[in-house]
């Protein structure tokens, strides 16, 4: 596998404030990676960084091995999308409207609209399974509907690399794996290769290929969930305890947090 | 594929009205002449009389209500699309206050003692277009940090507002009452007095801009989604920003140059375009042209009928039956 992005001594700052120090990341081709770590730390400021949402104060990143300050944000456009977090739909908007506006990286001021375009259309809503309701409008959308529509805004545009930032927050339990696994067929399908900002570290553990632990302006772990998640690093990272088991259904780590509440483990004995 | 089926056909029936009122307001006035005889005078027939009243008198201001009508609301289109807030309007970024401020500089410069203008009058389209790109361009300027984000351009675009607001209050009082008079009539928007030579000189200039504007609807799309989609879909962003507000400029900078301040077209008709034909600026741009365009041609027409002998000036009424019909609007849509 080949690394499709990099980063190369890459410092990002808001301000005097060092958000990342220095930072080296090769994003294997054709997998799934999940940035984690605590509030604050950063992950989806290198997340926007790589996006090009967020100028280096030092260092660069590579698309395909070129810098990608020296690419045309259009050329870049064609290659990796980024949804970020919680975007807004101007009032009134179609689905169908919001989705065709992935085809902008496409078009140039001859050829505005062709059947490709129409076509690459219908298949990001067949795909995000917004073809129902394309005609609705963004703003009356479920939040679980609406995040798809981004979504298909993004595989309209037809690129190699999809960048997700927190693509599930504000999602009920069901919907949020809706989303993932989506993005996981989109992955096993058509072999994209998407980047993303996740919370829950299970989930995260659970589609992630590799995982990206980012602490103290720096990344902490990188591999895969099985090899790189411990008791160890959760507390190293998210500074908290915990039990690091295995998914029953999956057989990926799953970490129990310690901590208070009931306990009715003696109750209803150890098969629970 | 920019503009569904639908919407062109509310897009032309907007035309055909926008027509029909052209022809109707160019009938209505002291000598009333029928729809079908102005519409033979366009074309050479009807009486001397009415070959004079139609075109001497009234064609040419109802043109210019016509244009600057499509100006103000395609430039409203354009701003409110860019700074994604449905306040945005020319007004709010300085350029109606430029205007206004040149026009009255222009009024107190060049009057003499006995207070008649010193240079000809054909010049005040000259101040108030002035004054307007200034104030546009040190906006811009002002709120240069790194590019120019939306909000910084809304709130420094407010405070020049009120700057050049306070200096033609100012000159206003300082003057004759006369001079005071005549430039409230301006800043309140007429188009009392247009010549075919002021049609010729705005009707390429906003035409040429008003098409233009139809070319850069792709980019005022994703410049609504924000500008972080719009550079992830490829958009250039600081530079779309750049001529958006470019655009802008040049279509208030011509309305108000023959029209004076007609306040509140450039806010409502994009507003009441986006309910009837949705979002996607592909519709949402000509339509708001029509609306802006049939407005002022009503305003106007209202202004020199109702109050006979008085002539009140068109901006009284862009807002005095704009602003019922946006309020009804607004209303009849809130559950929805």
């Amino acid at each position: 596998m080949s690394d499709i992005l990099q980063t190369k001594d890459l410092t990002l700052s808001y301000g005097d404030r060092t958000i990342i120090d220095e930072l080296n990341i090769d994003i294997p081709k054709g997998e799934i990676s999940v940035f984690i770590g605590g509030n604050g730390c950063g992950k989806s400021t290198l997340l926007r960084s790589i996006a090009r949402l967020l100028k280096p104060k030092q260092g660069s990143v590579l698309l395909d091995g070129e810098a990608i300050s020296r690419l045309s944000t259009k050329e870049v456009a064609r290659k990796m999308a980024i949804l970020p977090q919680s975007p807004t739909a101007p009032e009134g908007l179609t689905v169908l409207q919001l989705v065709k506006q992935g085809r902008y990286p496409h078009q140039t001021w001859l050829k505005q609209w062709s059947h490709k375009d129409e076509e690459i259309v219908q298949d990001a809503l067949k795909a995000t399974k917004m073809e129902e309701l394309q005609h609705r409008k963004v703003d009356e959308l479920s939040g679980g509907q609406r995040q798809r529509a981004w979504i298909a805004l993004t595989l309209a545009q037809d690129t190699d690399i999809i960048l997700l930032d927190e693509p599930t927050t504000y999602l009920d339990m069901t919907h949020q794996i809706e989303i993932l696994d989506l993005l996981f067929e989109l992955n096993e399908k058509e072999k994209r290769t998407i980047v993303m900002v996740l919370h829950d570290l299970n989930l995260a553990c659970r589609y992630a290929h590799n995982i990206v632990a980012i602490r103290d302006k720096q990344i902490y772990a990188q591999g895969k969930p099985e090899d790189v998640i411990s008791c160890e690093l959760v507390k190293n990272v998210f500074d908290m305890d915990c039990q690091v088991s295995r998914d029953p259904l999956f057989g990926t780590p799953l970490c129990i947090p310690f901590g208070k509440g009931r306990c009715i483990l003696n109750a209803v004995g150890e098969t629970g | 594929m920019l503009v569904d089926l639908s919407a062109m056909k509310k897009i032309m029936i907007l035309g055909v009205i926008t027509v029909l009122v052209l022809i109707m307001s160019t009938g209505i006035g002291d000598l009333k002449i029928a729809p079908w005889k102005v519409v033979s005078v366009f074309f050479g027939g009807g009486t001397s009389l009415e070959q004079l009243v139609v075109t001497s008198f009234r064609l040419p201001r109802i043109i210019i209500a016509l244009l600057a009508g499509m100006a103000l609301a395609v430039a409203g289109g354009i701003l409110q699309g860019m700074i994604r807030n449905p306040l945005a309007s020319p007004d709010i970024i300085g350029i109606t206050g430029g205007a206004g401020a040149a026009v009255v500089a222009f009024l107190t410069v060049f009057s003499n003692d006995d207070n008649t203008l010193m240079v000809s009058i054909k010049w005040l389209p000259v101040a108030a277009f002035t004054g307007a790109a200034v104030i546009a361009f040190l906006v811009y300027f002002l709120a240069w940090r790194k590019g120019v984000s939306p909000v910084r351009l809304v709130l420094i675009g407010i405070g020049i507002s009120a700057l050049t607001q306070a200096l033609t209050t100012l000159l206003m009082i300082l003057g004759p009452i006369y001079r005071a008079s005549q430039a409230n009539i301006w800043i309140t928007g007429t188009v009392n007095g247009s010549d075919w030579q002021d049609v010729w000189i705005l009707l390429p200039w906003s035409l040429v801009f008003i098409l233009l504007s139809f070319f850069i609807t792709r980019q005022l799309n994703i410049q609504e989604l924000g500008e972080e989609i719009a550079t992830s879909v490829g958009g250039n962003v600081q530079r779309q920003r750049f001529l958006l507000l470019l655009m802008s400029t040049a279509l208030v900078g011509g309305a108000v140059a023959f029209a004076g301040g007609i306040g509140f077209v450039g806010l409502m008709a994009p507003h009441m375009a986006r309910r009837m034909v949705g979002s996607s600026f592909g519709a949402l741009l000509p339509t708001a042209a029509f609306i802006g365009g049939i407005l002022v041609m009503v305003a106007d027409l209202i202004g020199r009928t109702l109050f006979l002998p008085l002539e009140v000036p068109a901006g009284v009424f862009t807002a005095a039956i704009g602003a019922p019909y946006f309020i009804y609007l607004l209303f009849k849509t809130r559950n929805s």
